[in-house]
C-alpha cells in the first residue's frame, strides 16, 4: 500500500504539494509515483527564478526504466530546488515526501490551490489505476 | 488478461510489479531493480523466461535444414548439447528472430526463441521445414527459470541434487539432459549461469526451492539493464526484419564459410557486403548527465546521423550506456538529443561490463 500523507495536496498526476508556513509552497512525487517508477537514478530540476503556469512540466524524473515528466501544481516562481538529488536521486525512492521533495514554489495565484486533490481523492485516483 | 507463464502467482505472492511483456504479464521488479541487477553481478539471480518458447525439430534431416534455414552454421555444432546462437533471416536478410539452437542428437535440435515473435517464428519454421521432413514440436509442456551470476551454477547444483552435479562441468554454451532437467551453461545476462528448462507442474516448486538457497529473484527490469552492460542484442529494438545483421552488430554471427552453404538471406547480404555498408552498431557511454534511451538522435558534426537502439543507466558503471546505429564513418565523440538538449557521449566498443568487470574505460 503507498503512503498517502492527510496534511498534503495532490494532483491525479501524482505530484504532491505542502503549503508552509510563509505560503511558499514545496513540491514532490508521491509514494505510488516512485513505486511505479522504481530506482531513480536521475533528477532534471527547473532553474531558480523560473515562472511556471499550472499544469507546466517542470522537471524530469528518471528511473532504470523510463523518463517521466513533474507537472506543477499551480503558477507561480521557482523559489529553490532540491540539489541533494543531483548526487543521490533515490532520495525520492527513500522519502518521496521528505527529502526527496523536489522545489519550492511561490504561487501567484492562490485560488489554484483550490483545484488540488485532497488525500482520500488521491487514494481513489490510485485504487482506479490499480 | 495478458498470457501468463505457470510462475505467474509466485510472482504475484512476492510482491512483483507486472508489466505487459509482449502479450505476457511479467515480473519487472519485486523491490530495487538495482538490487536485483547487482545481484547477478556479485552473488546469483534468477528470471522467469518460461514466456520464451522451446521447440524440438526432429527428423534425420533436421541438421540439413537448420544449416539452410539459419545464418549461423549448426555444423559448427559437434559435441552433443553445444548450443549456438544465431539469427533467422528472411530473403532479404533482414532479421525473423534471434535465437539458441542445442544440438542434441543428429535427429533432434532444439531451439529456444522469443516470445514476441514466437507465432510467426513457429509459421516460418514450419513452412521451410516441409522440404526437409523435419517436424517442430513446441514445447508448451516447458518452463524455463535463467539462473545467473558467478554463484549461480553452484547455487542450483546444491538444490537439484545428485542427479545434475555433472551439470557443474557443462563447458560454456553447453547443455545436457540431467535428472528430468535440462541444463545449459548459457544466458543473457555477461555473467555465467545456467538455463533450466523443466516440466511446468514442477516449476513454481523449483522457484521457491531457489529462492530458499539464496538466489535473488529478479524481473524483466534487471535482465534488461544486465544484457545491455553485456552488449548484448534485443530483438524489436536492436534489430528487425527491416535490419540487416551485418548492420546490427551481428555479423560475427554470419557463417559466410563455407561459400558452398546457401541460407535464407545469404544472397542480400552478401549484395550488401558488395554495395558497401552504410551503417553499423556502436556502443555510447554519455559523458554528461542524463539517460539514454531508445530512439534519441545521435549528433554526429552537427547533422542527425542514426539513433539509439536501446539505452539505460547502468547500475555497474553508474553511467549511462547505450546501442546506437551510426554511419560507418562515426567515431570518437558525438551529441545525444535528449529532449532537446545536445549532450554529449562517446563512442565506445563493446560489451560494456562482462562478469562483474567494467570493460570500458570511465
Amino acid at each position: 500500500m503507498s503512503n498517502i500523507p492527510a496534511d498534503l495536496k495532490y494532483l491525479s498526476s501524482h505530484e504532491w504539494v505542502r503549503v508552509d508556513e510563509d505560503g511558499s509552497l514545496t513540491v514532490g512525487i508521491s509514494d505510488h509515483a516512485q513505486s511505479a517508477l522504481g530506482d531513480l537514478v536521475f533528477v532534471e530540476t527547473p532553474d531558480v527564478g523560473r515562472q511556471l503556469k499550472a499544469g507546466e512540466a517542470f522537471a524530469v524524473v528518471e528511473s532504470v526504466k523510463a523518463a517521466s515528466d513533474v507537472y506543477s501544481p499551480v503558477s507561480g516562481e521557482v523559489l529553490a530546488v532540491n540539489e541533494s538529488l543531483v548526487a543521490t536521486p533515490e532520495l525520492i525512492n527513500q522519502a518521496p515526501y521528505g527529502e526527496g521533495w523536489l522545489m519550492k514554489l511561490r504561487p501567484s495565484d492562490s485560488s489554484e490551490l483550490s483545484k488540488l486533490l485532497d488525500a482520500s481523492a488521491y487514494q481513489a485516483v490510485v485504487d482506479a489505476a490499480h | 488478461m495478458g498470457l501468463r507463464t505457470p510462475l505467474y502467482d509466485t510472482h504475484v505472492a512476492a510482491g512483483a510489479r507486472m508489466v505487459d511483456f509482449g502479450g505476457w504479464d511479467m515480473p519487472v521488479n519485486y523491490g530495487s531493480q538495482i538490487d536485483e541487477h547487482h545481484a547477478v553481478r556479485r552473488d546469483a539471480g534468477m528470471f522467469d523466461v518460461s514466456h520464451m518458447c522451446a521447440l524440438d525439430l526432429t527428423g534425420s534431416r533436421t541438421r540439413e535444414f537448420l544449416r539452410y534455414l539459419l545464418a549461423n552454421d549448426v555444423a559448427k555444432l559437434k559435441t552433443a548439447g553445444k548450443a549456438l546462437y544465431s539469427c533467422m533471416l528472411n530473403e532479404q536478410g533482414g532479421v525473423i528472430d534471434d535465437l539458441i539452437v542445442y544440438y542434441m542428437h543428429d535427429s533432434w535440435f532444439r531451439m529456444v526463441v522469443n516470445a514476441g515473435t514466437r507465432d510467426k517464428d513457429i509459421a516460418w519454421i514450419r513452412q521451410q521445414a516441409i522440404a526437409f521432413s523435419v517436424e517442430v514440436k513446441v514445447r508448451d509442456d516447458l518452463a524455463m527459470i535463467a539462473v545467473q551470476g558467478p554463484n549461480a551454477r553452484s547455487k542450483v547444483v546444491s538444490v537439484l541434487g545428485e542427479a545434475t552435479q555433472s551439470a557443474l562441468e557443462l563447458k560454456i554454451f553447453s547443455g545436457a539432459e540431467l535428472g528430468g532437467y535440462f541444463i545449459a551453461r548459457t544466458g543473457y545476462t555477461g555473467e555465467d549461469g545456467f538455463e533450466v528448462l523443466l516440466p511446468k507442474e514442477d516449476v513454481a516448486q523449483t522457484w521457491r526451492t531457489f529462492h530458499a538457497a539464496g538466489i535473488a529473484q529478479c524481473g524483466l527490469g534487471a535482465r534488461d539493464t544486465l544484457r545491455l552492460e553485456a552488449g548484448m542484442n534485443l530483438y524489436g529494438n536492436d534489430m528487425d526484419e527491416a535490419q540487416s545483421p551485418l548492420e546490427s552488430g551481428l555479423a560475427w554471427t554470419v557463417a559466410f564459410e563455407p561459400t558452398e552453404r546457401n541460407f535464407i538471406g545469404r544472397a542480400s547480404l552478401e549484395a550488401q557486403q558488395r554495395a558497401g555498408l552504410s551503417r553499423k552498431m556502436v556502443g555510447l557511454l554519455l559523458e554528461d548527465r542524463g539517460v539514454l534511451r531508445s530512439h534519441q538522435p545521435v549528433i554526429v558534426e552537427g547533422q542527425p546521423n542514426g539513433e539509439i537502439t536501446s539505452g539505460t543507466f547502468s547500475p555497474t558503471l553508474e553511467r549511462s550506456i547505450a546501442l546506437a546505429r551510426v554511419s560507418v564513418a562515426a567515431q570518437g565523440s558525438v551529441k545525444v538529443d535528449i529532449r532537446g538538449k545536445h549532450l554529449v557521449a562517446r563512442i565506445v566498443s563493446y560489451p560494456f561490463v562482462r562478469n562483474g568487470k567494467a570493460c570500458i574505460e570511465l
